[in-house]
């Protein structure tokens, strides 16, 4: 007549999963904090360069993009394109563009936007340097040639 | 009649873990982490007057042309790109040493002029092995001086020691305006 008696199946209790939902919700705020929803719609090709010297950008809502490259679609041509927003643009809209979106921030973030121009390798410097004289004409003088970090020799 | 006493019927929770995975996954799938990197550059803002010391004595200055075969000319010599780190070291930590480089660290200016047809990956190039030379450089000298390398100093803590490394080398890398040769 023992006192600790085992009962015959030996039966394995059943995990408590009650804070299962909570783990997954902690997850889950983490990827919807760390996500960058793709918000806009490539219509041209740009391979970065790499560079080794490059440097993280701050926060994302202080960016400009601006994209320089030859269209996806072929039909278009090779010849490159700016890319501003979601449409192709000239170099003459980039001033209004960096306008119209220094507008819609606050007044007090606009000296620290940077302008990200993601331009293709291919690309030839004179479409650069247009874009550049534009940037200056508007006063956004933070620029950031987006490039690739490749690895230090 | 009497009272009905309303009891409110607990809402099942058991399902919620199965929404909160479709979310989770849905998420992870529509997830891109890559952080953004470029090379910084500061433009200079637009002026009408001509830029005052236009007159630099020739020694003070690096001159790096890049044209529109992605050859790199240094003060006149063509250079192949691997080089062109080195040179600007010398450049910069020259402390008139040297008659044809910089007299002086602070006074050391390079500048870079590019052809309308130069290619936006050899600018990128060139232009990164610039910003690798003042780093490097800035790098030693803090390191020789305060035992730290330039990019492990604190910009908080250490706000003194940064300066005086800009002061030592201030980053003057002047790009001309654009050029056009040749037709456009």
């Amino acid at each position: 007549m023992s006192k600790f008696k085992k009962d015959g199946g030996r039966s394995t209790p059943a995990i408590n999963t009650s804070a299962l939902p909570d783990i997954v919700f902690m997850l889950l705020f983490f990827f919807m904090v760390a996500t960058k929803m793709r918000d806009r719609e490539m219509k041209i090709r740009t391979k970065l360069p790499q560079a080794t010297e490059v440097e993280k950008l701050e926060k994302k809502s202080r960016l400009h993009y601006i994209f320089v490259g030859p269209p996806l679609d072929e039909t278009l041509g090779t010849s490159p394109r700016i890319q501003l927003a979601d449409a192709f643009a000239t170099v003459d809209d980039i001033q209004t563009y960096i306008t119209m979106e220094n507008a819609k921030k606050d007044e007090a973030e606009v000296p620290y936007m940077t302008t990200s121009l993601k331009a293709d390798e291919t690309v030839k410097m004179g479409v650069v340097s247009d874009i550049k004289q534009e940037l200056r004409k508007v006063n956004a003088l933070k620029l950031s040639y987006t490039a690739a970090k490749a690895a230090k020799d | 009649m009497g009272k009905r006493r309303r009891d409110i019927p607990e809402i099942n929770a058991g399902s919620m873990a199965d929404i909160a995975f479709l979310l989770l996954v849905f998420f992870l799938v529509t997830t891109t982490m890559d952080i953004p990197t470029g090379l910084q550059v500061a433009l200079p803002p637009i002026s009408e007057t001509p830029p005052e010391n236009s007159q630099q004595k020739k020694r003070e200055v690096l001159e790096v042309l890049v044209n529109s075969a992605d050859l790199l000319l240094v003060e006149g010599d063509v250079m192949s790109i691997d080089k062109l780190k080195q040179k600007c070291k010398d450049h910069l930590t020259n402390e008139g040493r040297d008659p044809s480089l910089a007299s002086s660290s602070t006074k050391a200016i390079v500048s870079l002029k590019n052809d309308r047809g130069t290619s936006y990956k050899m600018y990128v190039q060139v232009y990164n092995e610039l910003t690798a030379a003042y780093n490097e450089v800035r790098d030693e000298y803090s390191m020789r001086t305060y035992g730290k390398s330039y990019s492990d100093l604190s910009p908080e803590r250490e706000e003194n020691k940064i300066k005086d490394v800009k002061a030592k080398y201030p980053k003057k890398l002047s790009e001309a305006e654009p050029v056009n040769i040749g037709v456009k």
